[in-house]
């Protein structure tokens, strides 16, 4: 007999079936289950809880009246972080039309190759519960700049502030096809990448990005 | 991995006099334990997730081939593979040969359990690939040929000064009197080194925190962002799994997912968690082209509707580790295997054998944290005392152990004579201890006064005084 069929058979024999609740049924219906209170807030309620959380975490926030302020205010941040006015972007449509020469920045859309010192992706939601940010692969959004650069920053608009990781899946499985509404990759990232590795001392920026800044732009329609 | 396991007292007895380990894991006693207990007093709905944690897995363990199969399905329809092993054998052949078919050279590995059980890195290194592993505590104990201390901090056990002179030794082209005096230093030379093995990769290998039968995700919780890096930049990802760890739906790997991060450093959330479907897709500019995943049994289909079924539901967070007396006393290395403290003692006689791991269920004095702080809720003293119940059925208790224990259930079943004596002999040795009330060495309690005296019994014993109460508080 195959591997497969060997294990599921003896699986099946040993298995105590508690006749609870069918697997198809639970597949089919996703029951959520406990959801901490602290994130049932209204819209601002949910954006203050999300800058909270995501400061506890180390990474820092900017809010931006509208996608236009988003040159100058990446300009100002590299510059404070001492390093060098360029960065790799995420060729995405919300960051196409921005003027990033008149803010001083030599900014090149595409995935990372591992030797960028910035990047800059847009997320698709931020969960206020902890401060996280959720991010999709896709064509317009590269993984590779989640990871690699030394400083990650990362668009949010306001209106994609979720409570809680539920309603994340739930926007997805409605804009999704039935069967493959995932895309490759989703990256919860809450803070930047850190060790504890060598005598439990806390360091940041382990292989992952040494600084986590969000800017949090407000609907300009 | 080869277990040393049989030598566990003489592993124990190293370990006790190495000053080293004793400051590492006094630190941890006092690190992961308080934020743990912080994290979880900052959530109210903690102990309700913990239960529903549990259903959730006991749900799994019931329905368990189906949702492999399920998980199977959807793994296919996105483009990957699944690959079934019996053993160890079988996945090391698996492994080995998608990455002879890739042509690979070099292997990036994110640390993961299955990866130590299979000990896929000798596997890979014998047939002329490179593993490379790249948790920075994992990366630390390869270059040292060392097995992990810790399933989560794998290098727990040395100081910084151990890891400059690793660092010295493997590292070469670079000034041997450079600076490695502090921690960061350190940590920016292997993330350096790292960097470059990661971009030349032609197989990314990890390990996996949970499956989704749903939507044939794999679930890889990472703080450094090396797991992600594994599995986004080489041409091939191989993933091993052993078969507890699917879940039904992206819900319950949320549920699951809320108490993982805290029960293990007390973060709210890890840093990196990430859901991996499939291969990337044709429009993707980055990931792999390829995705296996390679599903393990290696004993656990036969704990399935046992008397330790409920081992399965562990999530590897470690916090029964971190508040354990003994783990605390003899860190990792000594249980002899990948897994340690008492989720391996209950673990590892159930994958490697009781003959072999016999010391380890008897090595607790059953104080019961590790289930009070067990996520899961996993019986972890009762299944101890399962396997102590077994080995006395097998024969394997010791002889003086069997004839204590049997003279004691002698005693037991007679209160009347056993009361008579126990006042007698509790009077007599009051006496014999005289006024110092204690003894320096006693007849068969070597082990105990070898290291400490044995306080003799004071006043009358706790019957006759509950008597003399009437029987009442
Ligand atoms: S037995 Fe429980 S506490 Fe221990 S590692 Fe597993 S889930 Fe965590």
């Amino acid at each position: 007999m195959n591997a497969r069929d060997e294990i599921l058979g003896r699986l099946r024999r040993n298995a105590r079936r508690d006749g609870a609740q069918e697997p198809a049924a639970r597949l089919a219906a996703h029951p959520r289950g406990t959801v901490p209170a602290r994130s049932a807030l209204d819209h601002d309620g949910r954006v203050a809880l999300f800058m909270a959380e995501a400061g506890r975490v180390d990474a820092t926030v900017a809010r931006l009246n509208g996608t236009a302020a988003i040159p100058a205010a990446v300009a100002r941040y590299l510059e404070d972080a001492g390093l060098a006015p360029a960065l790799r972007t995420a060729p995405h449509p919300l960051l196409a039309g921005l003027d990033w020469a008149g803010a001083g920045l030599d900014a090149r859309p595409g995935a990372s190759d591992g030797h960028d010192v910035a990047g800059l992706n847009v997320a698709i939601a931020g969960v206020a519960e902890t401060g996280t940010l959720v991010l999709a692969s896709g064509p317009e959004t590269p993984t590779t700049l989640n990871f690699l650069p030394d400083a990650d920053l990362v668009v949010l608009r306001e209106a994609d502030i979720v409570g809680a990781y539920e309603d994340v899946w739930d926007r997805l499985r409605a804009a999704g096809e039935d069967a493959g509404f995932m895309p490759r990759n989703i990256n919860w990232v809450t803070g930047p990448s850190r060790t504890a590795d060598i005598e439990q001392t806390l360091l940041l920026g382990a292989h992952g990005p040494r600084s986590l800044h969000i800017l949090l732009v407000r609907d300009d329609g | 991995m080869e277990s040393t396991t049989r030598a566990f007292n003489d592993n124990v007895r190293r370990a006790i006099g190495d000053a080293g380990l004793r400051r590492s894991l006094d630190k941890l006693g006092h690190g992961f334990p308080v934020k743990r207990r912080l994290a979880a007093e900052r959530l109210p709905e903690f102990e309700t997730l913990r239960d529903e944690a549990r259903d959730i897995k006991n749900h799994v363990l019931a329905n368990l081939d189906t949702y492999l199969a399920a998980f199977e399905a959807k793994v296919t329809e996105t483009g990957g593979q699944v690959h079934w092993a019996r053993d160890a054998a079988e996945a090391r052949d698996i492994i080995l040969a998608v990455c002879r078919d890739a042509s690979a050279r070099t292997v990036t590995k994110s640390k993961s359990m299955i990866g130590e059980e299979l000990a896929i890195n000798d596997h890979l290194e014998a047939h002329g690939i490179q593993p490379i592993e790249t948790d920075l505590g994992e990366y630390i104990i390869q270059l040292r040929h060392e097995p992990p201390a810790h399933i989560l901090a794998p290098a727990i056990h040395l100081s910084k000064e151990q890891v400059a002179d690793t660092f010295r030794a493997s590292h070469d082209g670079l000034p041997r009197d450079r600076d490695l005096e502090a921690p960061e230093t350190l940590l920016k030379e292997a993330r350096a080194i790292l960097r470059e093995k990661f971009l030349a990769a032609d197989v990314g290998l990890t390990g996996a925190n949970m499956l989704v039968a749903e939507t044939g995700s794999i679930v890889l919780v990472t703080n450094e962002g090396n797991a992600d890096l594994t599995q986004t930049l080489p041409r091939v990802q191989v993933v091993m799994a052993s078969l507890e760890k699917v879940v039904p739906t992206l819900e319950d790997a949320t549920t699951l997912l809320r108490v993982l991060a805290r029960s293990a450093t007390g973060q709210e959330q890890s840093v990196y968690t990430t859901f991996t479907t499939g291969p990337k897709r044709a429009e993707d500019p980055d990931g792999p082209d390829a995705f296996h995943v390679v599903l393990l049994d290696n004993g656990r289909s036969g704990m399935v509707g046992g008397d330790f079924q409920d081992m399965l539901r562990c999530i590897r967070c470690g916090a029964c580790l971190n508040h354990c007396p003994v783990y605390a006393t003899i860190g990792g290395h000594a249980y002899g295997w990948v897994y340690s403290g008492p989720m391996g003692k209950v673990l590892i006689p159930n994958l490697i054998g009781m003959e072999t791991a016999k010391d380890l269920p008897n090595a607790s004095s059953l104080c019961g944290r590790c289930e009070e702080v067990c996520p899961m809720r996993i019986p972890l003293p009762r299944m101890l005392r399962d396997w102590r119940r077994r080995q006395f059925a097998a024969g394997q208790t010791g002889i003086i152990a069997r004839w204590a224990l049997k003279s004691w259930a002698f005693w037991a079943r007679r209160p009347g004579l056993y009361h008579f004596f126990a006042d007698i002999k509790m009077r007599s040795l009051a006496a014999a201890a005289g006024r110092r009330g204690r003894f320096r060495s006693m007849v068969m309690a070597g082990g105990w006064t070898g290291s400490r005296d044995l306080p003799a019994p004071q006043g009358r014993t706790f019957q006759a005084q509950w008597d003399a109460r009437g029987g009442k508080r």
